[in-house]
């Protein structure tokens, strides 16, 4: 198992990454609480865009519309901890169990009836702001005015509640991205990963080779689905609110998207490198406008807006595949 | 009497969606030339938007007249987008495009958030609350007008591509890019010019809206996931499927506000764009492409 | 029954055109029968017809003893028909070693014994050397190995091959025949292919079938199919015949 988690990577690339995950479990006794909290942002994006990677990077499947699945995760969960006292992880099952019903659907209906391309991008967002406009009419979780888990000043870390402080919920947003890591490099080496790949490149050309496409297609779908849920579900429990107009909203998705594309769409570090640029940008954005005094809201945005327009203008295939030709950790003999 | 209701709404909703119509001429004609999708359409217009409350306020020039000028405006901003920015991106994977122009939009919307505030701004003209009586009609004179003026740029941009040579031009180069290039037509240029005649109308449909609308920073974004909605019920690429899908939202956003609740209109809009991509997905006007 | 191959009565009309006009022949097991004839004579869309990639509207196809028609071209490649496409398409991201591995992965789940598979057929094709380039990176003859290659790799029964001499050099097509020969020798590999270059459907065919305006003109063995008056009218023009 060991072997084959590290296959493809060079011992340059393992040191590397031995070092990062060092730092990233050591980081709750250096780090500061603000520190703390980015990290616990950078982890999650890094999670999610690992999952829409899944989709998109993998098997070439444009989704712009993953809030979907991190709301219908964060409502589901959220509610049976709300309504009946169903613990997070229990919970869990329900959230991954409703979007990979929802993604299944989307799937299955895109893929059966042929919808791909930007077509397929605009089907995805139409099922998120469908869901959004629902939600915001549905009472039972607070409609528009909000669902919210109640908040008490816990004395201990509630694991299996999960309440507690950042540094509890930073070690299992930590498990889930090493989680999702090590699952997304092991799909990749075996035949589910190449087929996908071969999807991506040319689907006409895979399904001449025997690949049955729609069938990977919905794995696709469905597993990423399944894994954006998760971070849902982190999501309500850490912050313990949820609006529709933030969850489902297609700002949201396109946040997700942002990290792995910037890091390198496809490529498993790419989502990582996305999410410590993306949010180390908009932080040091956030200091820097602050420190010079001028807080006017948006400005942090219009800098973001330009970075990304730089970076997506200069390095078509993202940061990661110059970084890793820089760091020489890429192996060319598997 | 209930029956005067649902049809004097009909009919508002049906001159408003004109005007959305035109805003989703823009796309359709950028996309089916330049086969790029334009995910700052709607952000451009909240520019023309802004502009157009700003001259109101400063100098009393009226959007309507406006339309034109701030049509030229636009024209001149999507020709320079084209020429210096998306150009590169012609040959690029569409999630890059896409990140390009949604960078754009992030810049635009919150240049404009930094400007003018989150609070929402309108026009008052001086026949703002003037109406038509037609037999049991109340028609607003605005939406009228808006709606007519809209007619008009339409069917110049129609005549535009069927007679004018330059039209013909990009017509060409729409259908074959390789022919083009071979006859020697300045694709470059064309392209540029096609983008530009896309961001004119959100020029022109944007001046015409701050009559009908109040206008925030986040109207962009919301706007252009309506073009997309028109656009891909009416056929993308074609602008008679445009203007068509711009009707067909009007009206369905304006029953459903009457029958539901306003705020939960647009999820009727996005439930019909689901039907249209799965049943008809080249759209209804639209031709299937292989 | 000892043909591999059959196609009964096949038609297919795009709008207006009939594109394939009631063709029938058979391909026996472990020969190798070439389809000639013009440019829009229908050859590519009785290959497409065979792959899977469109259905007839007349007439049926069977391989192997069962009808294949109406299947999906996954599933055919599953019965084990390989195919290359005349415009070629690599998977341009993916190594060359890897867009074979994939084709590999259809008989063989592991990984690791799908490429110790790909490496075979790459050796067999001249493409070892190139394993790790990028497919993109090759020149156009490389990739028309490279079709090959992935094809055979899902190791079919039978081989289609639309025109993957076109653009080659004499010599290089010389290869491409001795290889394509010791497939059809060794394995018993049966091949169908679509070929314009007359030098090599010569020397590999034994049958050949010659489409004109989608219908059937003649068929036989090469040397007396050349010689056949509508041969020469319609397609290959008086030089051809010296």
């Amino acid at each position: 198992m060991t072997s084959r988690l590290l296959d493809g990577i060079s011992h340059r690339g393992v040191a590397l990454l031995a070092v990062l995950l060092a730092v990233l479990l050591a980081a709750p006794w250096i780090a500061n609480d603000y520190l703390l909290t980015v990290l616990i942002i950078v982890l999650y994006s890094a999670y999610t865009g690992q999952a829409w990677n899944v989709m998109m990077g993998f098997a070439g499947q444009l989704s712009l519309g993953h809030a979907i699945y991190v709301g219908l995760g964060a409502y589901a969960a959220a509610a049976l901890y709300v309504h009946f006292g169903i613990a997070p992880w229990l919970g869990l099952a329900a959230a991954i169990a409703v979007a990979v019903a929802c993604g299944a659907i989307i799937g299955f209906l895109a893929f059966r009836f042929g919808v791909g391309g930007v077509y397929f991008a605009i089907l995805t967002i139409a099922f998120a702001e469908f869901a959004r406009i629902g939600f915001d009419h549905f009472q039972w979780v607070g409609a528009s005015s909000g669902f919210f888990l109640p908040v008490a000043n816990y004395t201990r870390n509630d694991l299996w509640n999960l309440r507690g402080d950042p540094t509890m919920f930073y070690y299992v947003m930590l498990a889930l991205t090493v989680a999702a890591f090590a699952l997304c490099h092991v799909l990749l080496k075996s035949r589910i990963g190449y087929y996908w790949q071969a999807i991506r490149e040319d689907e006409v050309a895979a399904r001449s080779l025997g690949i049955d496409t729609f069938r990977y297609k919905m794995y696709a779908a469905v597993l990423s689905a399944g894994m954006t849920a998760v971070a849902g579900v982190f999501f309500a429990f850490y912050y313990n609110n949820l609006f529709p107009e933030q969850v489902f909203h297609i700002s949201r998705s396109i946040e997700l998207i942002l990290g792995p594309i910037i890091g390198g769409i496809g490529t498993l570090f790419g989502p990582l490198i996305g999410a410590f640029l993306l949010t180390g940008l908009s932080e040091a954005m956030q200091e820097l406008l602050s420190a010079l005094g001028f807080d006017a809201p948006g400005a942090k945005q219009v800098f973001y807006g330009l970075c990304l327009l730089v970076v997506v203008m200069a390095l078509p295939g993202g940061v990661w595949p110059w970084l890793a030709g820089k760091l020489r950790v890429t192996r060319r003999d598997p | 009497m209930a029956a005067e209701i649902y049809l004097n709404v009909a009919v508002s909703g049906l001159l408003t969606g004109l005007v959305y119509g035109l805003m989703a001429v823009g796309l359709s004609v950028i996309f089916g030339v330049v086969r790029v999708v334009n995910f700052a359409h709607g952000e451009m217009m909240t520019v023309a938007m802004y502009l157009a409350i700003v001259l109101f306020n400063s100098l009393g020039l009226d959007p309507l007249v406006m339309a034109v000028p701030l049509a030229g405006v636009l024209f001149v901003l999507g020709y320079v987008m084209q020429a210096g920015l998306i150009n590169p991106f012609i040959t690029r994977p569409e999630y890059s495009q896409f990140m390009l122009l949604i960078a754009v939009a992030i810049i635009v919307v919150n240049v404009l958030l930094i400007a003018f505030g989150p609070d929402a701004r309108s026009v008052q003209t001086s026949y703002a609350f003037d109406s038509f009586l037609v037999g049991p009609l109340i028609i607003d004179a605005t939406k009228v007008y808006a709606g007519a003026a809209t007619l008009v740029i339409t069917a110049a941009l129609f005549a535009f591509f069927q007679f004018a040579p330059l039209g013909k031009a990009i017509r060409a180069c729409a259908d074959n890019y390789t022919g083009a290039l071979i006859v020697g037509l300045n694709v470059k240029h064309l392209y540029a010019l096609t983008f530009g005649i896309g961001a004119a109308c959100v020029g022109a449909a944007g001046s015409m809206l701050v009559l009908l609308v109040d206008v925030t920073p986040s109207l962009g974004p919301a706007s252009t996931l309506l073009a997309f909605i028109i656009v891909i019920t009416g056929g993308l690429g074609s602008m008679a499927g445009a203007v068509l899908g711009g009707l067909l939202i009007g009206f369905t956003e304006a029953m459903a506000g009457l029958f539901f609740t306003p705020s939960a209109k647009s999820m009727f809009s996005f439930g019909l764009l689901v039907l249209v991509l799965l049943f008809r997905p080249q759209g209804i006007l639209g031709k299937r492409v292989s | 029954m000892m043909d591999l191959l059959s196609v009964e009565g096949v038609s297919k009309r795009f709008r207006g055109l009939l594109a394939v006009d009631n063709v029938s022949f058979r391909v026996a097991r472990g020969s190798i029968f070439a389809v000639i004839g013009p440019n829009g004579a229908g050859k590519t869309t009785l290959f497409n017809i065979i792959a899977g990639m469109f259905a007839p509207d007349r007439g049926s196809v069977d391989f192997a003893g069962e009808r294949i028609d109406a299947l999906a071209p996954d599933e055919i490649c599953r019965r084990g028909i390989g195919r290359t496409f005349q415009l070629v398409r690599p998977f341009p991201a993916l190594s060359v070693e890897d867009n074979v591995v994939i084709g590999a992965m259809l008989r063989r789940h592991d990984p690791a014994a799908a490429r110790r598979h790909a490496r075979e057929v790459l050796a067999r094709l001249d493409l070892f050397g190139k394993r790790h380039q990028p497919a993109s990176a090759l020149t156009l003859p490389d990739r028309k190995r490279l079709e090959v290659a992935r094809a055979l790799a899902t190791e079919p029964k039978l081989l289609l091959l639309d025109e993957v001499m076109a653009g080659l050099r004499p010599a290089e097509t010389d290869r491409m025949v001795s290889a394509l020969t010791e497939l059809n020798r060794e394995f018993g590999l049966t091949i169908l292919l679509i070929e314009h270059v007359m030098r090599a459907v010569m020397a590999l065919a034994a049958r050949v079938l010659v489409l004109h305006h989608g219908a059937r003109i003649a068929e036989g063995a090469p040397a007396a199919v050349v010689r056949e008056p509508a041969v020469i009218q319609s397609y290959l023009g008086a030089e051809a015949v010296d």
